[in-house]
Protein backbone atom coordinates (compact mmCIF):
# COMPACT_ATOMS: atom_id res chain seq x y z
CA UNK A 1 0.00 0.00 0.00
CA UNK A 2 1.28 3.44 -0.89
CA UNK A 3 -0.17 6.43 0.90
CA UNK A 4 -0.08 10.03 -0.28
CA UNK A 5 -1.09 13.08 1.69
CA UNK A 6 -2.47 16.15 -0.03
CA UNK A 7 -0.13 19.11 0.65
CA UNK A 8 -2.93 21.53 1.59
CA UNK A 9 -6.12 19.65 2.36
CA UNK A 10 -5.63 16.96 4.94
CA UNK A 11 -6.77 13.85 3.18
CA UNK A 12 -5.07 10.66 2.15
CA UNK A 13 -4.90 8.76 -1.08
CA UNK A 14 -4.12 5.04 -1.06
CA UNK A 15 -3.26 2.55 -3.82
CA UNK A 16 -3.21 -1.15 -2.97
CA UNK A 17 -0.69 -2.97 -5.18
CA UNK A 18 -1.91 -6.40 -4.11
CA UNK A 19 -5.43 -5.76 -5.42
CA UNK A 20 -4.73 -3.72 -8.55
CA UNK A 21 -5.13 -5.51 -11.89
CA UNK A 22 -3.74 -2.73 -14.05
CA UNK A 23 -6.90 -2.14 -16.08
CA UNK A 24 -6.15 1.59 -16.29
CA UNK A 25 -9.75 2.74 -15.72
CA UNK A 26 -8.74 5.04 -12.86
CA UNK A 27 -5.97 6.60 -14.96
CA UNK A 28 -8.28 7.18 -17.94
CA UNK A 29 -11.18 8.69 -16.01
CA UNK A 30 -9.28 10.94 -13.55
CA UNK A 31 -10.37 14.46 -14.62
CA UNK A 32 -7.06 16.00 -13.43
CA UNK A 33 -4.70 13.42 -14.96
CA UNK A 34 -3.11 12.70 -11.58
CA UNK A 35 -2.58 8.98 -12.00
CA UNK A 36 -0.29 6.79 -14.08
CA UNK A 37 1.16 3.32 -14.35
CA UNK A 38 4.19 2.58 -12.22
CA UNK A 39 7.19 0.46 -13.23
CA UNK A 40 6.26 -1.94 -10.49
CA UNK A 41 4.73 -5.33 -11.33
CA UNK A 42 2.77 -7.02 -8.58
CA UNK A 43 2.72 -10.65 -7.46
CA UNK A 44 0.01 -11.58 -9.97
CA UNK A 45 1.93 -9.99 -12.85
CA UNK A 46 -0.09 -6.81 -13.38
CA UNK A 47 1.46 -3.38 -13.90
CA UNK A 48 -0.07 -1.35 -11.09
CA UNK A 49 -1.55 2.16 -11.07
CA UNK A 50 0.01 4.80 -8.81
CA UNK A 51 -0.58 8.40 -7.79
CA UNK A 52 1.83 10.61 -9.73
CA UNK A 53 0.71 14.18 -9.00
CA UNK A 54 -1.09 14.40 -5.67
CA UNK A 55 -1.12 18.20 -5.62
CA UNK A 56 -3.49 18.22 -8.63
CA UNK A 57 -6.01 15.89 -6.99
CA UNK A 58 -9.43 17.45 -6.30
CA UNK A 59 -10.90 14.58 -4.25
CA UNK A 60 -13.66 13.83 -6.75
CA UNK A 61 -13.69 10.07 -6.00
CA UNK A 62 -13.90 9.20 -9.72
CA UNK A 63 -10.91 6.81 -9.53
CA UNK A 64 -12.29 5.08 -6.44
CA UNK A 65 -15.68 4.59 -8.09
CA UNK A 66 -14.35 3.42 -11.45
CA UNK A 67 -12.06 0.77 -9.92
CA UNK A 68 -13.65 -2.69 -10.10
CA UNK A 69 -11.17 -4.13 -7.62
CA UNK A 70 -11.34 -1.83 -4.57
CA UNK A 71 -7.64 -1.07 -5.09
CA UNK A 72 -7.63 2.74 -5.03
CA UNK A 73 -9.35 5.02 -2.53
CA UNK A 74 -9.47 8.33 -0.75
CA UNK A 75 -9.70 8.61 3.03
CA UNK A 76 -10.61 11.76 4.89
CA UNK A 77 -9.15 12.48 8.27
CA UNK A 78 -12.32 13.23 10.19
CA UNK A 79 -10.52 13.98 13.44
CA UNK A 80 -8.43 16.68 11.74
CA UNK A 81 -11.58 18.35 10.41
CA UNK A 82 -13.15 18.30 13.85
CA UNK A 83 -10.04 19.81 15.42
CA UNK A 84 -10.14 22.71 12.94
CA UNK A 85 -13.73 23.71 13.70
CA UNK B 1 -1.25 18.57 -21.77
CA UNK B 2 1.87 20.46 -20.73
CA UNK B 3 4.93 18.30 -20.35
CA UNK B 4 5.74 19.64 -16.93
CA UNK B 5 2.58 18.17 -15.46
CA UNK B 6 3.65 14.70 -16.64
CA UNK B 7 6.45 14.59 -14.08
CA UNK B 8 6.09 12.11 -11.26
CA UNK B 9 5.97 13.78 -7.88
CA UNK B 10 6.84 11.45 -5.03
CA UNK B 11 7.10 14.10 -2.32
CA UNK B 12 3.53 13.50 -1.15
CA UNK B 13 4.21 9.89 -0.10
CA UNK B 14 3.98 9.36 3.64
CA UNK B 15 5.34 6.29 5.37
CA UNK B 16 3.40 6.35 8.61
CA UNK B 17 -0.19 7.61 8.19
CA UNK B 18 -1.60 9.07 11.41
CA UNK B 19 -4.74 6.95 11.20
CA UNK B 20 -5.96 3.56 10.11
CA UNK B 21 -6.60 3.83 6.37
CA UNK B 22 -9.02 1.48 4.68
CA UNK B 23 -11.43 1.30 1.75
CA UNK B 24 -14.84 2.80 2.67
CA UNK B 25 -16.50 -0.53 1.80
CA UNK B 26 -13.82 -2.69 3.47
CA UNK B 27 -16.06 -4.17 6.19
CA UNK B 28 -18.55 -5.39 3.55
CA UNK B 29 -15.90 -7.29 1.59
CA UNK B 30 -14.80 -10.88 2.18
CA UNK B 31 -11.11 -10.12 2.26
CA UNK B 32 -10.00 -13.72 1.74
CA UNK B 33 -11.83 -13.89 -1.59
CA UNK B 34 -10.25 -10.68 -2.96
CA UNK B 35 -8.81 -10.08 -5.57
CA UNK B 36 -11.85 -11.33 -7.47
CA UNK B 37 -11.59 -13.82 -10.34
CA UNK B 38 -12.91 -11.16 -12.73
CA UNK B 39 -10.87 -10.03 -15.72
CA UNK B 40 -9.16 -6.63 -15.24
CA UNK B 41 -11.65 -3.83 -15.81
CA UNK B 42 -14.80 -5.98 -15.71
CA UNK B 43 -17.98 -4.03 -14.93
CA UNK B 44 -19.20 -6.60 -12.42
CA UNK B 45 -16.67 -5.36 -9.83
CA UNK B 46 -17.86 -1.79 -10.33
CA UNK B 47 -21.48 -2.89 -9.88
CA UNK B 48 -20.68 -4.75 -6.64
CA UNK B 49 -18.95 -1.54 -5.50
CA UNK B 50 -22.06 0.52 -6.37
CA UNK B 51 -24.26 -1.93 -4.46
CA UNK B 52 -22.05 -1.74 -1.35
CA UNK B 53 -22.06 2.07 -1.53
CA UNK B 54 -25.86 1.98 -1.79
CA UNK B 55 -25.99 -0.17 1.36
CA UNK B 56 -23.79 2.16 3.37
CA UNK B 57 -25.11 5.49 2.03
CA UNK B 58 -28.67 5.25 0.71
CA UNK B 59 -30.43 2.18 2.07
CA UNK B 60 -32.65 2.46 5.15
CA UNK B 61 -32.59 -1.28 5.83
CA UNK B 62 -30.09 -2.48 8.48
CA UNK B 63 -27.26 -4.52 6.99
CA UNK B 64 -28.06 -7.61 9.06
CA UNK B 65 -31.46 -7.78 7.34
CA UNK B 66 -29.98 -7.94 3.84
CA UNK B 67 -29.67 -11.37 2.21
CA UNK B 68 -27.68 -11.61 -1.03
CA UNK B 69 -28.60 -14.38 -3.48
CA UNK B 70 -26.85 -14.98 -6.78
CA UNK B 71 -27.10 -17.55 -9.55
CA UNK B 72 -24.39 -18.98 -11.82
CA UNK B 73 -22.11 -16.98 -14.09
CA UNK B 74 -19.32 -14.47 -13.62
CA UNK B 75 -21.94 -12.23 -11.98
CA UNK B 76 -23.13 -15.17 -9.92
CA UNK B 77 -19.92 -15.13 -7.93
CA UNK B 78 -20.91 -11.74 -6.43
CA UNK B 79 -22.49 -13.22 -3.28
CA UNK B 80 -19.13 -14.81 -2.43
CA UNK B 81 -17.33 -11.45 -2.31
CA UNK B 82 -19.87 -9.67 -0.11
CA UNK B 83 -19.53 -10.10 3.64
CA UNK B 84 -23.27 -10.46 4.35
CA UNK B 85 -25.62 -13.41 4.67
CA UNK B 86 -26.12 -14.96 1.28
CA UNK B 87 -26.43 -17.97 -0.96
CA UNK B 88 -24.91 -18.99 -4.28
CA UNK B 89 -27.88 -20.73 -5.89
CA UNK B 90 -27.93 -23.11 -8.88
CA UNK B 91 -28.25 -21.83 -12.45
CA UNK B 92 -31.40 -19.76 -13.01
CA UNK B 93 -32.80 -20.42 -9.53
CA UNK B 94 -31.69 -17.37 -7.58
CA UNK B 95 -35.23 -15.89 -7.64
CA UNK B 96 -37.08 -18.95 -6.27
CA UNK B 97 -34.53 -19.08 -3.46
CA UNK B 98 -34.99 -15.37 -2.72
CA UNK B 99 -38.80 -15.79 -2.78
CA UNK B 100 -38.44 -18.54 -0.19
CA UNK B 101 -36.33 -16.29 2.02
CA UNK B 102 -38.90 -13.50 1.79
CA UNK B 103 -41.90 -15.74 2.55
CA UNK B 104 -40.27 -17.66 5.41
CA UNK B 105 -38.77 -14.55 7.03
CA UNK B 106 -40.44 -11.34 5.79
CA UNK B 107 -38.11 -9.22 7.96
CA UNK B 108 -35.22 -10.09 5.60
CA UNK B 109 -34.74 -8.24 2.33
CA UNK B 110 -33.43 -10.57 -0.38
CA UNK B 111 -31.20 -8.98 -3.02
CA UNK B 112 -30.60 -10.99 -6.18
CA UNK B 113 -27.41 -10.14 -8.10
CA UNK B 114 -27.12 -12.17 -11.27
CA UNK B 115 -26.40 -12.14 -14.97
CA UNK B 116 -28.59 -11.64 -18.03
CA UNK B 117 -28.17 -15.30 -18.99
CA UNK B 118 -29.00 -16.59 -15.54
CA UNK B 119 -32.08 -14.41 -15.00
CA UNK B 120 -33.46 -14.13 -18.54
CA UNK B 121 -32.77 -17.40 -20.30
CA UNK B 122 -32.82 -20.36 -17.91
CA UNK B 123 -34.45 -18.28 -15.13
CA UNK B 124 -36.96 -16.21 -17.14
CA UNK B 125 -40.03 -18.09 -15.89
CA UNK B 126 -39.12 -17.50 -12.27
CA UNK B 127 -38.45 -13.81 -12.83
CA UNK B 128 -41.81 -13.26 -14.57
CA UNK B 129 -43.76 -14.87 -11.73
CA UNK B 130 -41.88 -13.14 -8.91
CA UNK B 131 -42.62 -9.82 -10.66
CA UNK B 132 -46.28 -10.79 -11.12
CA UNK B 133 -46.66 -11.60 -7.40
CA UNK B 134 -44.79 -8.41 -6.43
CA UNK B 135 -42.56 -10.38 -4.09
CA UNK B 136 -40.53 -8.06 -1.85
CA UNK B 137 -37.04 -8.30 -3.35
CA UNK B 138 -34.51 -6.30 -5.32
CA UNK B 139 -33.12 -7.86 -8.49
CA UNK B 140 -29.86 -6.40 -9.84
CA UNK B 141 -29.26 -7.85 -13.30
CA UNK B 142 -25.86 -7.30 -14.88
CA UNK B 143 -26.51 -7.16 -18.61
CA UNK B 144 -23.24 -7.70 -20.48
CA UNK B 145 -25.05 -9.05 -23.59
CA UNK B 146 -23.21 -12.38 -23.37
CA UNK B 147 -22.67 -15.59 -21.37
CA UNK B 148 -19.37 -14.47 -19.88
CA UNK B 149 -18.32 -17.36 -17.67
CA UNK B 150 -18.76 -20.14 -20.21
CA UNK B 151 -16.68 -18.45 -22.91
CA UNK B 152 -18.94 -16.01 -24.75
CA UNK B 153 -21.99 -17.79 -26.18
CA UNK B 154 -24.90 -15.59 -27.26
CA UNK B 155 -27.36 -14.58 -24.54
CA UNK B 156 -31.00 -13.47 -25.02
CA UNK B 157 -29.66 -9.90 -24.77
CA UNK B 158 -27.04 -10.18 -27.54
CA UNK B 159 -27.89 -7.57 -30.23
CA UNK B 160 -28.60 -8.44 -33.86
CA UNK B 161 -25.37 -8.71 -35.86
CA UNK B 162 -23.07 -9.22 -32.87
CA UNK B 163 -20.49 -11.97 -33.17
CA UNK B 164 -20.19 -14.45 -30.34
CA UNK B 165 -18.67 -17.88 -29.93
CA UNK B 166 -21.98 -19.48 -30.93
CA UNK B 167 -22.93 -16.91 -33.61
CA UNK B 168 -19.64 -16.52 -35.56
CA UNK B 169 -21.38 -14.87 -38.58
CA UNK B 170 -23.41 -12.45 -36.47
CA UNK B 171 -26.55 -12.99 -34.45
CA UNK B 172 -29.78 -13.15 -36.45
CA UNK B 173 -32.51 -13.23 -33.78
CA UNK B 174 -33.79 -10.21 -31.83
CA UNK B 175 -32.66 -9.41 -28.27
CA UNK B 176 -34.80 -8.93 -25.17
CA UNK B 177 -35.27 -5.51 -23.61
CA UNK B 178 -34.93 -6.60 -19.98
CA UNK B 179 -36.53 -3.52 -18.39
CA UNK B 180 -39.50 -3.80 -20.78
CA UNK B 181 -40.10 -7.46 -19.92
CA UNK B 182 -39.87 -6.88 -16.19
CA UNK B 183 -42.25 -3.89 -16.20
CA UNK B 184 -44.69 -5.78 -18.43
CA UNK B 185 -44.74 -8.65 -15.93
CA UNK B 186 -45.66 -6.44 -12.97
CA UNK B 187 -42.50 -5.08 -11.33
CA UNK B 188 -43.23 -1.93 -9.30
CA UNK B 189 -39.79 -0.27 -9.54
CA UNK B 190 -37.44 -0.40 -12.52
CA UNK B 191 -34.26 1.49 -13.44
CA UNK B 192 -31.42 1.06 -15.91
CA UNK B 193 -27.91 2.54 -15.72
CA UNK B 194 -24.56 1.80 -17.31
CA UNK B 195 -21.48 1.05 -15.19
CA UNK B 196 -20.14 4.46 -16.23
CA UNK B 197 -22.91 6.23 -14.26
CA UNK B 198 -21.72 5.03 -10.85
CA UNK B 199 -23.39 7.60 -8.59
CA UNK B 200 -26.78 7.42 -10.29
CA UNK B 201 -26.58 3.63 -10.29
CA UNK B 202 -25.75 3.53 -6.60
CA UNK B 203 -28.59 5.92 -5.72
CA UNK B 204 -31.05 3.90 -7.82
CA UNK B 205 -29.99 0.69 -6.07
CA UNK B 206 -30.59 2.46 -2.74
CA UNK B 207 -34.10 3.47 -3.85
CA UNK B 208 -34.79 -0.04 -5.07
CA UNK B 209 -33.76 -1.54 -1.72
CA UNK B 210 -36.03 0.90 0.15
CA UNK B 211 -38.93 0.11 -2.19
CA UNK B 212 -41.52 -2.38 -0.87
CA UNK B 213 -42.22 -4.96 -3.54
CA UNK B 214 -40.46 -6.22 -6.65
CA UNK B 215 -37.75 -3.78 -7.75
CA UNK B 216 -35.49 -4.28 -10.75
CA UNK B 217 -32.17 -2.66 -11.69
CA UNK B 218 -30.62 -3.36 -15.09
CA UNK B 219 -26.89 -2.59 -15.21
CA UNK B 220 -25.33 -2.31 -18.68
CA UNK B 221 -21.84 -3.69 -18.12
CA UNK B 222 -18.71 -4.35 -20.15
CA UNK B 223 -17.58 -7.89 -20.90
CA UNK B 224 -14.71 -6.67 -23.06
CA UNK B 225 -13.08 -10.09 -22.97
CA UNK B 226 -15.86 -12.17 -24.48
CA UNK B 227 -18.17 -9.60 -26.09
CA UNK B 228 -15.93 -6.60 -26.83
CA UNK B 229 -13.05 -8.59 -28.28
CA UNK B 230 -15.15 -10.44 -30.88
CA UNK B 231 -16.94 -7.26 -31.96
CA UNK B 232 -13.94 -4.89 -32.16
CA UNK B 233 -15.17 -2.77 -29.26
CA UNK B 234 -11.77 -2.52 -27.57
CA UNK B 235 -10.87 -2.90 -23.92
CA UNK B 236 -12.77 -1.96 -20.77
CA UNK B 237 -11.78 1.72 -21.15
CA UNK B 238 -13.07 1.89 -24.74
CA UNK B 239 -16.31 0.15 -23.80
CA UNK B 240 -16.95 2.54 -20.90
CA UNK B 241 -16.25 5.51 -23.20
CA UNK B 242 -18.83 3.97 -25.55
CA UNK B 243 -21.38 3.80 -22.69
CA UNK B 244 -20.61 7.41 -21.82
CA UNK B 245 -21.46 8.47 -25.39
CA UNK B 246 -24.46 6.19 -25.89
CA UNK B 247 -26.42 6.84 -22.69
CA UNK B 248 -29.57 8.95 -23.04
CA UNK B 249 -31.34 10.00 -19.86
CA UNK B 250 -35.07 9.17 -19.81
CA UNK B 251 -37.72 9.89 -17.23
CA UNK B 252 -40.93 8.04 -16.42
CA UNK B 253 -42.95 10.82 -18.12
CA UNK B 254 -40.93 10.55 -21.35
CA UNK B 255 -41.72 6.87 -21.68
CA UNK B 256 -45.42 6.70 -20.82
CA UNK B 257 -46.92 3.46 -22.10
CA UNK B 258 -44.51 3.04 -24.99
CA UNK B 259 -41.80 0.89 -23.44
CA UNK B 260 -40.15 0.49 -26.85
CA UNK B 261 -38.69 3.94 -26.22
CA UNK B 262 -36.29 2.20 -23.82
CA UNK B 263 -34.91 -0.13 -26.53
CA UNK B 264 -31.13 -0.29 -26.80
CA UNK B 265 -29.62 0.37 -30.25
CA UNK B 266 -26.56 -1.39 -31.62
CA UNK B 267 -24.64 -1.01 -34.87
CA UNK B 268 -22.21 -3.55 -36.26
CA UNK B 269 -18.65 -2.22 -35.94
CA UNK B 270 -19.70 0.76 -33.80
CA UNK B 271 -21.19 -1.02 -30.83
CA UNK B 272 -23.97 0.45 -28.69
CA UNK B 273 -25.19 3.73 -30.16
CA UNK B 274 -28.14 4.42 -27.86
CA UNK B 275 -28.71 3.23 -24.29
CA UNK B 276 -31.71 4.88 -22.60
CA UNK B 277 -30.98 5.08 -18.85
CA UNK B 278 -32.82 6.36 -15.82
CA UNK B 279 -35.63 5.36 -13.48
CA UNK B 280 -38.29 3.92 -15.81
CA UNK B 281 -40.97 3.08 -13.26
CA UNK B 282 -41.65 3.91 -9.63
CA UNK B 283 -45.17 2.95 -8.61
CA UNK B 284 -46.21 5.02 -5.65
CA UNK B 285 -49.59 3.41 -5.01
CA UNK B 286 -47.83 0.11 -5.04
CA UNK B 287 -49.87 -3.08 -4.62
CA UNK B 288 -49.13 -4.95 -1.39
CA UNK B 289 -46.09 -7.15 -1.59
CA UNK B 290 -46.52 -10.92 -1.54
CA UNK B 291 -45.50 -11.88 2.02
CA UNK B 292 -47.91 -9.27 3.43
CA UNK B 293 -50.75 -10.73 1.35
CA UNK B 294 -49.92 -14.17 2.71
CA UNK B 295 -50.07 -12.86 6.29
CA UNK B 296 -53.46 -11.18 5.62
CA UNK B 297 -54.89 -14.30 4.01
CA UNK B 298 -53.75 -16.37 6.98
CA UNK B 299 -55.29 -13.99 9.53
CA UNK B 300 -58.53 -13.88 7.53
CA UNK B 301 -58.80 -17.67 7.67
CA UNK B 302 -58.39 -17.68 11.45
C1 LIG C 1 -28.15 -26.15 -15.51
C2 LIG C 1 -26.96 -25.48 -16.10
N1 LIG C 1 -26.94 -25.21 -17.44
C3 LIG C 1 -25.89 -24.58 -17.99
C4 LIG C 1 -24.82 -24.18 -17.22
C5 LIG C 1 -23.64 -23.47 -17.86
N2 LIG C 1 -23.61 -22.06 -17.57
C6 LIG C 1 -22.88 -21.57 -16.57
S1 LIG C 1 -22.92 -19.89 -16.45
C7 LIG C 1 -23.94 -19.80 -17.81
C8 LIG C 1 -24.43 -18.50 -18.36
C9 LIG C 1 -24.06 -17.31 -17.55
O1 LIG C 1 -24.41 -16.15 -18.21
P1 LIG C 1 -24.78 -14.84 -17.43
O2 LIG C 1 -25.86 -15.16 -16.43
O3 LIG C 1 -25.07 -13.78 -18.42
O4 LIG C 1 -23.50 -14.51 -16.55
P2 LIG C 1 -22.18 -13.71 -16.92
O5 LIG C 1 -21.10 -14.73 -16.88
O6 LIG C 1 -22.34 -13.07 -18.25
O7 LIG C 1 -22.03 -12.72 -15.82
C10 LIG C 1 -24.23 -21.07 -18.32
C11 LIG C 1 -25.07 -21.31 -19.49
C12 LIG C 1 -24.87 -24.46 -15.83
N3 LIG C 1 -23.88 -24.08 -14.99
N4 LIG C 1 -25.94 -25.11 -15.30
S1 LIG D 1 -9.93 11.73 -6.53
FE1 LIG D 1 -10.39 12.55 -8.58
S2 LIG D 1 -8.74 14.01 -9.00
FE2 LIG D 1 -8.05 12.73 -7.29
S3 LIG D 1 -6.90 11.06 -8.28
FE3 LIG D 1 -9.00 10.32 -8.02
S4 LIG D 1 -10.01 10.80 -9.96
FE4 LIG D 1 -8.11 12.03 -9.88
S1 LIG E 1 -8.97 0.96 -11.72
FE1 LIG E 1 -8.25 -0.23 -9.94
S2 LIG E 1 -7.54 -2.18 -10.77
FE2 LIG E 1 -7.70 -0.74 -12.51
S3 LIG E 1 -5.64 0.16 -12.69
FE3 LIG E 1 -6.82 1.54 -11.36
S4 LIG E 1 -6.39 0.81 -9.24
FE4 LIG E 1 -5.74 -0.81 -10.65
S1 LIG F 1 -15.53 -13.01 -18.88
FE1 LIG F 1 -16.53 -11.02 -19.17
S2 LIG F 1 -18.07 -10.90 -17.54
FE2 LIG F 1 -16.63 -12.55 -16.98
S3 LIG F 1 -15.08 -11.56 -15.66
FE3 LIG F 1 -14.30 -11.50 -17.75
S4 LIG F 1 -14.97 -9.50 -18.58
FE4 LIG F 1 -16.21 -9.93 -16.75
MG1 LIG G 1 -24.05 -12.13 -19.03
Amino acid sequence: METHQHPEDKYYFITDEERCKGCGLCIEFCPKDCLGFSDEINEKGWRVAKMHRMKDCIKCYMCERMCPDFAIFVNEDESAEKAET
Amino acid sequence: MAEKSKEIDKSSIIKRPPMDLKHPQETLLRKKAIPTIYCPGCGIGTTIHAFLEALTKYSKIPQDQIFVVSGIGCTGRASGYINLDGFHAIHGRAIPFASGVDIAKPSLKPIVISGDGDLFSIGLGHLAHAARRNTDMTVICINNAIYGLTGGQDAPTTPVGAKTRSTPYGKISFPFNLSHITIANGATFCARYTVYEFVQLSKAIGRAINHQGFSFIEVISNCHVNFGRRNDLGDSIAMRQMFKKARVRMKEEDIGFDLHKTDIEYEIGKGFTKIPTGVFLNEKDEPEEFSERITHAYEFKK
